[in-house]
């Protein structure tokens, strides 16, 4: 992992004394709300329904057990015991007083954490593959280029007075975990014939009330190229990016409407420019960077261990469990830990303070002393050894986190929702407890096999829905709440916007609308296929026939 | 409003021409694009400096063939969140190269003190009622920055050779 140096720890002192300044300033009339709004949300802050929110970075979804202390300590002293991990591999805390923020702060700044650019117009956290580093079918870690581009984009003197928000998500793998062509910037970790590391670039991609995948504008961009490179990007959508209406200020609308070619030859002419002053670090500072993330000292195993094989023969829970939470290790011998923060009938995401402490115990136990959050709104534990699985499975079930339900159809991706959030239109989290429950009985789950649903509570898909392979838009008509639903979306390599399939429900009908078309999958499913991949042969036509015929 | 540069409040010898009045042979005046574009040749000869205010929508590229004659360049923040002028100041210094004068006026608040220096501009039209000290603070604040290839104000990490105390 990386860890700050005199540098970073000093940046982010400033950074916290400078935000208690402008609180101070604030209190004391020296700033107008209007003033003070775009300064706290650099620093995470916004302002709720019900009162202020606070957004703590966790850069790439990457943390160690004291991190994680620290997070459960906040809960327990600022907040009310617990907080939200987010699909942006954030924690958000929902009751936070203002004069206590730069306290937070300080705090997270003592376990090298801030809340920089976890909000407002300008580069947001940077996310990553929640497996990376120790995924098996990883081509190189994109961490080293996430650490960079985190640095590089810290109150970036150019660039912190956008349009609009600006997203980049970096994998190292073929199969997509980082949803990257759903990002304002998506970028793609490979390498040459001659073994060099260089990018494939998207851009556009984005989610909101005009959902559009990333457009390739580049198939190669060498490594030392590419903070360069993003800054062309960046320039483009500063100069030119809309300000006049901010529901068509991300640069997605931008490359729409220039299209993608000539918006890239743009960035080209940019990039052929810029070439004069040095942008990117030396080869030492990469070389700095990237000792941080060299593999932890693994035990050289067999990759076959005995002991679990016996467990899990006798085990049945365990084996379930192993089945759907535990994924391939690039190490022998090792396993990741998929921890699922959905229990049926819970708030996803949600997680107490207890809840924090006991995976940081597990994780300096038995994962090399990390923890991943992923942008499913779970927790990884990504160095465990397959001869601890049965340890950790039991460990996690004493603290209500032994949930076997990754990937199915309880483990929802849900935005806080009309529960708490200022902009939402309808409830979020009812929605996706009554789904869970009503899908969520261990077998039927299994039996309905991997499907990601996912809900929003307004436009802006902080819920992801576009992407979910049933997605929920929360909406609302005369005071009452309704639901749209689309189908057939996807976050992944093969990402596809879904498609509505009709009118809306009423959140009494929403749950039955949503296990009608799950039955009418099973029904129609051919040799084991996915729901996507059903969907995907099928079209919307016998969802749409079932869901209408009766609800 | 208060003028500032390097830390201190200076008397502004710049004055905006009205858009109908006569170019002046001498003293220091900022132009219009317009008037700039049309009036070259008296520009070229005059004794005084001259400078030119554009709009943040305005392509810096459009100064390029005026850049020898121009000692100030005028960039405007109808609002402190729209940040344009950054850019165009980016451009401005490290595409065409101008080393006279980048001043930033309109709605300048003490917060962005760091992100307008290290992009270049140098001389600053404070906004209503904010006062040097808070600007100095402000400017004062961040010491360090990532970017590289960007000046002014902040030491990168390489260029770092002593980090200030702990607050």
């Amino acid at each position: 992992m990386y860890r700050y140096d005199e540098f970073d720890a000093t940046f982010v002192r400033q950074r916290v004394k400078q935000f208690r300044g402008q609180v101070e300033r604030r209190a004391a009339g020296e700033l107008s709300e209007d003033e003070f709004r775009p300064l706290r949300l650099m620093n995470g802050l916004y302002l709720q329904l019900h009162a202020y929110m606070l957004r703590v970075a966790v850069p790439y979804g990457t943390l160690s057990a004291r991190q994680m202390r620290k997070l459960a300590f906040i809960a327990d002293s600022y907040d009310r015991g617990y907080g939200h991990f987010t699909t942006r591999q954030n924690i958000q805390y929902n009751w936070p007083r203002l004069p206590d923020v730069p306290d937070i702060l300080g705090h997270l700044a003592e376990v090298e954490m801030h809340a920089i650019q976890t909000s407002g117009n300008c580069i947001r956290n940077v996310t990553a593959d929640h497996w990376a580093g120790v995924a098996a079918d990883e081509v190189e870690d994109p961490r080293p280029y996430a650490e960079l581009m985190r640095q590089w984009s810290s109150l970036h003197p150019e660039f912190s007075f956008l349009p609009r928000k600006f997203k980049i998500a970096v994998t190292g793998s073929q199969a997509d975990r980082a949803a990257i062509r759903y990002h304002d910037i998506g970028l793609r970790l490979k390498k040459n014939t001659q073994g060099e590391a260089g990018f494939e670039v998207f851009v556009g991609g984005g989610m909101g009330r005009t959902p559009m995948l990333a457009a390739r504008v580049r198939d190669w961009l060498a490594r030392d190229d590419l903070l360069t490179y993003l800054e062309a990007i960046m320039r483009v959508f500063n100069l030119h990016g809309r300000r006049d209406n901010k529901y068509k200020a991300r640069i997605k609308i931008l490359v729409h409407a220039l299209g993608a070619e000539e918006f890239s030859a743009q960035v080209e002419e940019e990039f052929a420019r810029t070439g004069a002053p040095r942008i990117m670090p030396g080869e030492g500072e990469l070389k700095r960077i990237a000792a941080y993330f060299a593999p932890p000292g693994y035990d050289a195993l067999r990759d076959d261990d005995p002991a679990l094989a016996l467990r899990l023969e006798k085990h049945k829970d365990f084996a379930g469990w192993v089945e759907r939470n535990v994924s391939a290790h690039g190490v022998p011998g090792y396993a990741i830990v998929n921890i699922s923060l959905k229990p049926i009938g819970g708030i996803p995401g949600d997680a107490s303070a207890d809840q924090m402490r006991a995976v940081a115990d597990l994780a300096e136990s038995f994962s090399l002393d990390e923890i991943r959050i992923s942008h499913e709104q779970n927790l990884v534990l990504p160095n465990v050894r397959k001869r601890d699985l049965f340890a950790v499975w039991l460990s996690l079930g004493e603290h209500g986190l032994a949930d076997a339900n990754i990937g199915l159809a309880s483990d929802i991706i849900a935005c806080p929702g009309l529960d708490y959030c200022g902009l939402a239109t309808a409830r979020s989290i009812p929605v996706a407890q009554d789904i869970s429950k009503r899908l969520g009985e261990p077998a039927r789950q299994r039996e309905i096999g991997d499907m990601k649903i996912k809900i929003s509570g307004c436009i802006n898909a902080c819920g992801h829905h576009h992407a979910g392979h049933i997605g929920i838009l929360g909406l609302e008509k005369r005071g009452r709440e309704y639901y749209q639903i689309t189908l057939g979306g996807s976050g992944d390599e093969s990402a596809s916007v879904g498609e509505i399939i009709g009118p809306g429900f009423s959140s009494e009908n929403l749950s039955g609308a949503v296990e009608t078309i799950v039955d009418t999958y099973v029904e129609l499913r051919q040799n084991g296929e996915t729901f996507l991949e059903a969907y995907r042969r099928v079209g919307p036509e016998p969802f749409k026939e079932a869901v209408y015929a009766t609800h | 409003m208060p003028l500032i540069r390097d830390g201190e409040i200076i008397a502004d010898t710049w004055r905006v021409l009205d858009e109908g009045a006569e170019i002046p042979g001498q003293g220091d005046v900022i132009l219009s694009l317009e008037r700039l574009r049309n009036g070259a040749g008296q520009i070229a000869a005059r004794a005084g400096r001259t400078g030119v205010a554009i709009e943040n929508s305005a392509d810096p590229g459009e100064l390029e063939a005026h850049l020898a004659h121009l000692d100030l360049i005028a960039l405007d923040f109808p609002a402190f969140t729209d940040g344009r002028a950054y850019s165009q100041a980016r451009r401005l210094r490290v595409h065409f190269g101008f080393a006279g004068e980048l001043r930033a006026r309109g709605s300048v608040l003490a917060d962005q003190a760091g992100f307008l220096t290290r992009v270049g501009f140098d001389t600053f039209e404070l906004a209503g009622g904010q006062s040097l000290k808070v600007w100095n603070a402000s400017a004062r604040s961040m010491t360090l920055a990532y970017q590289r290839g960007y000046d002014g104000g902040q030491a990168t990490r390489e260029a770092v050779t002593e980090l200030p105390a702990p607050a």
